[in-house]
């Protein structure tokens, strides 16, 4: 028995987890801020293959309290997913919701966790589903696990399965990451001498461009996660920046100074077809489509100072977004649309506020003073950004209504341009 | 960042001292300055046509602290791109220096202040570099000779917060071939 044991415990290991203490390079997440009105949830410990079903309900519990929309409640003891719950020791304990689960050995070697999630008030079955999985995709079932629960009480599909991008910086040295939502996980698609600055996910999560400094100059690549392999898919004369995905995923609209300054032309995503989208005597950059391709929003100072700007797809004159203030830069829209994320600067600060586009009602959301780079989880629940803690480039992440809060930091390096990914189907 | 360049232009001009012949005492540039209408005879080149032949006499100004041309920076206040007058001289220098050598070619990598956003920031240093390019141009170095790139706030010179180093970020920096 005890060499079986032994087997998981590595098995565990080489999925990442905590428990084994793996010194790591590693995002770490510290929650500095929380909803007002969090759901009380008791997820217990599941049953079966002990050392397994630990470390899958630590990292369900550790994303449902990271998302800050709920408090775990202590669950008093294991609970299998064939289990009646204990109702009213529950209700005592304050859950209105309880997960239990069963992890068991399937035939071929792999694990199959089954999972009950319950309505301790109506005590009435939300929902059991089933995962079957490697040792190695422990962590991956438990994302899946707290999506499917934080969908069931929310309505919305939850991130813990997504990934996000971010360059860390350390010296003399630029890696361009991709980390679990939690963090974990972390492995280099690109580690260069010179900068690499804004990536940007593809929309179907399998490709990343980014913006590489290695041939001396901006230079804009396209770079496929799972081959490896990359293409050049724009490099003119003077540089070549920002890249944002067209939400089918065919083209990107780029900044390139081939004509003079920075401007706005759309490239197929190979690097052909290079056409003008807009046109000013001053700066245009940080373009960005909003998700149903209708319009690009972008920063441009053709007014004075830099401000964000809005040009339909289809041509015609842009139109300008932001009023307030002398420097609002790098427009993200929500994913419905509905508003946008940008960075404005006052008094000095440089913070990240958040826009309804219909009302044009703007909110800051931070009490730093040095935000950059805002990206929308693919829910538009959180927002995740880079700013400064004490000399050094941390990632940090506020809910749209401002109250959750995280802290993601790498030891003794600066992390920056993160980039949130899209759902995973 | 001097002493990192100083390497291959040593290089380059040990290679043009030891194999070029004496520079020409006439502008060398003269190649270009035909009379207007003259007929352009057609004849295969004879001559043996090394990559790099500067004027060595010139090439050497490049190093020389005495010259101007061994400067190679030129700043900008905060959140603007126009060349202020105290450096108009130092990119005239250059510019007749491009003109006279048609052959050098020069990289120019504007910078800007670490402050707000990395995109905005690097189009603020392509701008720099632009007006760089601009001033040369305008006393004769040629389009082909010049690139103008933006390095944004991705390289500074000087890495504390404070205005003193901001403003040795907000620079515009000229490289020659063999630096970049």
């Amino acid at each position: 028995m005890r060499p079986m044991r032994f087997q998981r415990f590595l098995l565990a290991c080489a999925a990442g987890l905590a428990l084994c203490s793996v010194a790591r390079a590693q995002l770490t997440v510290e929650i500095t801020g929380a909803g007002a009105n969090r759901l009380p949830v008791a997820i217990a410990d599941f049953t079966g293959e002990r050392i397994v079903a630990q470390a899958l309900t630590s990292v369900v519990r550790a994303d449902l309290e990271r998302s800050g929309l709920f408090r775990l409640v202590d669950a008093g003891g294991p609970l299998a997913d064939n289990a009646t719950p204990p109702f009213e020791d529950l209700k005592s304990r304050g859950a209105d919701v309880v997960a239990g689960g069963s992890v068991a050995t399937a035939a071929d070697g792999r694990y199959e966790t089954r999972v009950r999630l319950s309505d301790v008030q109506k005590q009435a079955v939300l929902g059991n589903p089933a995962y079957l999985h490697t040792g190695a995709q422990l962590r991956a079932t438990a994302h899946r696990i707290a999506d499917f629960i934080y969908e069931k009480l929310t309505g919305e599909p939850g991130v813990f399965s997504t990934r996000i991008a971010y360059v860390v910086k350390s010296t003399g040295r630029y890696e361009l990451k991709i980390a679990d939502a939690d963090g974990a996980n972390d492995q280099a698609a690109l580690a260069s001498r010179e900068p690499i600055i804004s990536p940007a996910w593809s929309p179907d999560g399998s490709k990343l461009a980014y913006v590489s400094f290695e041939a001396k100059k901006p230079v804009v690549y396209v770079h496929d996660l799972a081959s490896g392999r990359r293409h050049v898919a724009a490099n003119f004369k003077g540089s070549n920046s920002a890249p944002a995905w067209s939400p089918d995923g065919k083209q990107l609209a780029v900044v390139l100074t081939k004509d003079g300054s920075s401007q706005l032309y759309v490239v197929n995503a190979d690097g052909s077809g290079v056409t003008r989208v807009a046109t000013s005597s001053g700066i245009d950059t940080e373009p960005r489509w909003a998700p149903d391709g209708g319009f690009i929003y972008f920063t441009s100072d053709r007014g004075g100072s830099p401000q964000i700007y809005r040009i339909a797809r289809s041509g015609g004159n842009a139109e300008r977004v932001t009023f307030e203030g002398s420097y609002n830069v790098t427009p993200r829209l929500s994913p419905d649309g509905k508003s946008m994320a940008f960075i404005a600067r006052n008094g000095g600060r440089f913070q990240l506020a958040l826009m309804d586009l219909a009302s044009k009602q703007t909110q800051i959301l931070t009490d730093s003073t040095k935000d950059e780079s805002p990206s929308f989880a693919p829910n538009g629940r959180m927002i995740l950004y880079a700013t400064e803690i004490g000399g050094r480039g941390v990632l940090a992440a506020v809910s749209s209504d401002g109250r959750v809060k995280q802290k993601l930091s790498v030891q003794a390096a600066d992390v920056r341009e993160p980039a949130w990914g899209p759902l995973v189907r | 960042m001097r002493a990192l360049i100083s390497l291959p232009i040593a290089a380059l001009l040990l290679a043009a001292c030891g194999s070029q012949p004496p520079a020409p005492e006439q502008n060398p540039a003269g190649v270009e300055s035909r009379s207007p209408g003259a007929v352009k005879v057609e004849t295969p080149p004879v001559a043996q046509v090394k990559p790099q032949q500067f004027d060595p006499g010139s090439i050497a100004a490049l190093k020389d602290p005495k010259s101007p041309l061994s400067k190679r920076s030129i700043y900008f206040d905060y959140d603007s791109y126009v060349v202020k007058d105290e450096f108009q001289s130092l990119l005239t220098a250059h510019g007749k220096f491009l003109a006279a050598n048609p052959k050098m070619k020069m990289l120019i990598q504007g910078n800007a202040d670490e402050r707000g956003s990395r995109e905005y920031n690097l189009a603020l240093g392509q701008k720099r570099a632009e007006a760089v390019r601009k001033a040369l141009a305008l006393t004769g170095a040629r389009e082909e000779q010049i690139e103008a790139v933006s390095l944004g706030e991705e390289k500074p010179a000087c890495t504390e917060s404070s205005e003193e180093c901001w403003a040795k970020n907000r620079r515009g920096d000229m490289l020659y071939s063999g630096e970049f």
